[in-house]
């Protein structure tokens, strides 16, 4: 282990201008539009509105659909960031251009591209539903697929960039003690990226908590069974400003409760 | 010699173009009224419903006005009041439904009354050629037919819910759309078996899906306003199109989209 002494973390150089004040202007343009919204709540009738049964089933269903997609993410993300990173195969550049897809992608578009796959008329749909009976679109786990689609490059990126960094003297040397492939991924590999791991499995939640085009395309739009709190936004954008302010802070404040619990129980940060 | 030609020949043919719309556009056509002249860029907002019968009309005013030129806003109606509320510097607000008007009109941004220049209709879209051969809404409740309706919230989900209130169908649909042209497309994409949406959409995808119309929409009929809005950057181009648009051409153009004209 390199202890680094106390000394020369005192000796830490002062905070360049060049670097503060695009640091702050950057900041204050993340969060001037969170303060927009605070200011625009209604908060006098802010209980009232929450209470309402149909913003709790639409929370409750965001949050279920995207804490699913972040595991299947995860379930298949991690393998596939280990592949890209310590796999070298022919065409590896390209199987990692095509992990940006989603990314680059207009999510409306990645809901139609699900739909001619897992549609009614899809190229697995049709398949899918006469041999198991199991029709995805406008569905739950519909939901789930869309989600998952458009948040797996965040976990595969974060992912793949810790095992790029991790020093593979440590999986080398569990190797020579005899552990096999799979207990030193499990073993050594695994604890070594966790916190990239956890980086990008934040990343790829937030991102599933917020999609909507995919979803909407995709999975369509039914209260309770279909429509996630970026859909009952948007839908109420349509009638009340108010009441989609509402429902925008009530995402971002359990979003954000969610992630500062998660931070301070599995993230040691400094 | 053959590219010289033809160079030659649209040239002649841009000139006498060029000379014919000035021929049409002097006189009373460009002058209004208040005597201010039409040129310059209109900045129309418009529902998203309007796409195509605006970018011709769009089209047709630039012919007879040069000098003029025609940007458009297309995006859902509420959307676009909010952007007016919010100092948009919309020219001319073309709505599809009264409700998003209102918020225009409540909050002093439009200048005058707004007029309806056009009225729209339900019908249901189906599956090219009507395989499941729905004839009118109570088909719809069928087991194993999936519908797709417009959410509530937006004008054909308002007009879609008088219409079946009317006609007493309980239906459960698989979804509530966003917007019209989110219905249309899951019956394009063969998710939905039917969708109920405007005459006009259906009309302007008649390639992909088969028309129905039914009785009860003739009780569920949307009206789009039109006004000219306050503060606009360039007013006397926005009177002349909002003129335009409620004029001979343009209610030639919206009816042969499929819309009625009043």
């Amino acid at each position: 282990m390199v202890s680094r002494p106390v000394a020369a973390r005192r000796r830490r150089p002062g905070v360049p201008v060049a670097l503060l004040l695009p640091a702050l202007l950057g900041l204050v343009f993340l969060v001037l539009p969170l303060a927009g919204l605070l200011a625009r709540a209604p908060w006098g009738s802010l209980p009232r509105r929450l209470a309402e049964p149909e913003v709790l089933t639409a929370l409750r269903l965001s949050l279920q659909s995207a804490t699913l997609a972040t595991l299947l993410c995860l379930l298949l993300g991690v393998p596939l960031a280990w592949l890209l990173a310590r796999v070298a195969f022919p065409g590896r550049r390209l199987v990692r251009a095509l992990v940006t897809v989603p990314l680059v992608l207009p999510p409306v578009v990645g809901g139609v591209a699900l739909l001619l796959v897992f549609g009614r008329r899809g190229l697995l749909g049709g398949w899918l539903d006469e041999t198991f009976g199991i029709t995805l679109p406008f569905s739950t786990a519909g939901v789930v697929l869309a989600e998952a689609f458009v948040a797996m490059p965040f976990l595969v990126i974060a992912v793949e960039g810790a095992l790029r960094g991790a020093d593979q003297r440590y999986e080398e040397a569990a190797a020579t003690l005899g552990a096999g492939p799979w207990t030193t991924f499990t073993h050594v590999t695994l604890p070594l990226v966790a916190p990239g791991l956890a980086a990008g499995a934040v990343l790829c939640w937030a991102r599933a908590l917020g999609e909507f085009g995919a979803t909407i395309t995709f999975a369509g739009n039914y209260p309770g069974r279909t429509q996630t709190m970026p859909l009952a936004v948007y839908l109420a954008l349509e009638t009340d400003l108010q009441a989609a302010v509402v429902l925008s802070l009530m995402l971002l404040a359990v979003s954000v409760t969610i992630l500062a619990a998660l931070r301070d129980r599995w993230i040691t940060s400094p | 010699m053959r590219a010289r030609a033809t160079r030659a020949v649209r040239a002649a043919v841009a000139a006498a173009v060029v000379v014919g719309l000035v021929g049409c556009g002097d006189g009373a056509a460009s002058t209004p009224a208040d005597g201010a002249a039409v040129t310059g860029t209109v900045m129309v907002f418009a529902a998203a419903s309007l796409t195509e019968s605006f970018t011709r009309i769009g089209r047709d005013f630039e012919a007879d006005h040069p000098g003029t030129s025609v940007v458009f806003n297309f995006a859902g109606s509420s959307a676009l009041a909010a952007q007016i509320a919010q100092g948009a510097p919309a020219d001319v607000f073309a709505a599809a439904a009264p409700r998003s008007m209102a918020t225009v009109t409540e909050a002093g941004d439009a200048d005058g009354e707004p007029a309806v220049f056009a009225r729209n209709q339900l019908l249901i879209a189906v599956t090219e050629g009507n395989p499941k051969g729905v004839t009118g809404l109570a088909d719809l409740t069928r087991p194993g037919l999936t519908v797709a309706l417009c959410a509530e919230q937006v004008p054909c989900g308002a007009a879609a819910r008088t219409a079946l209130d009317a006609a007493a169908v309980r239906l459960t649909p698989v979804t509530l759309e966003q917007d019209v042209r989110g219905a249309l497309a899951k019956v394009k994409l063969g998710e939905v078996d039917a969708a109920v949406v405007y005459r006009t959409d259906a009309k302007a995808a008649e390639a992909e899906v088969t028309a129905v119309e039914f009785p009860e929409s003739a009780g569920a009929v949307n009206d789009y306003p039109i006004v000219v809005v306050a503060h606009a950057p360039n007013p006397a181009a926005a009177r002349a199109f909002a003129a335009h648009v409620r004029g001979e051409q343009g209610r030639a153009v919206l009816t042969e989209a499929g819309f009625q004209t009043p």
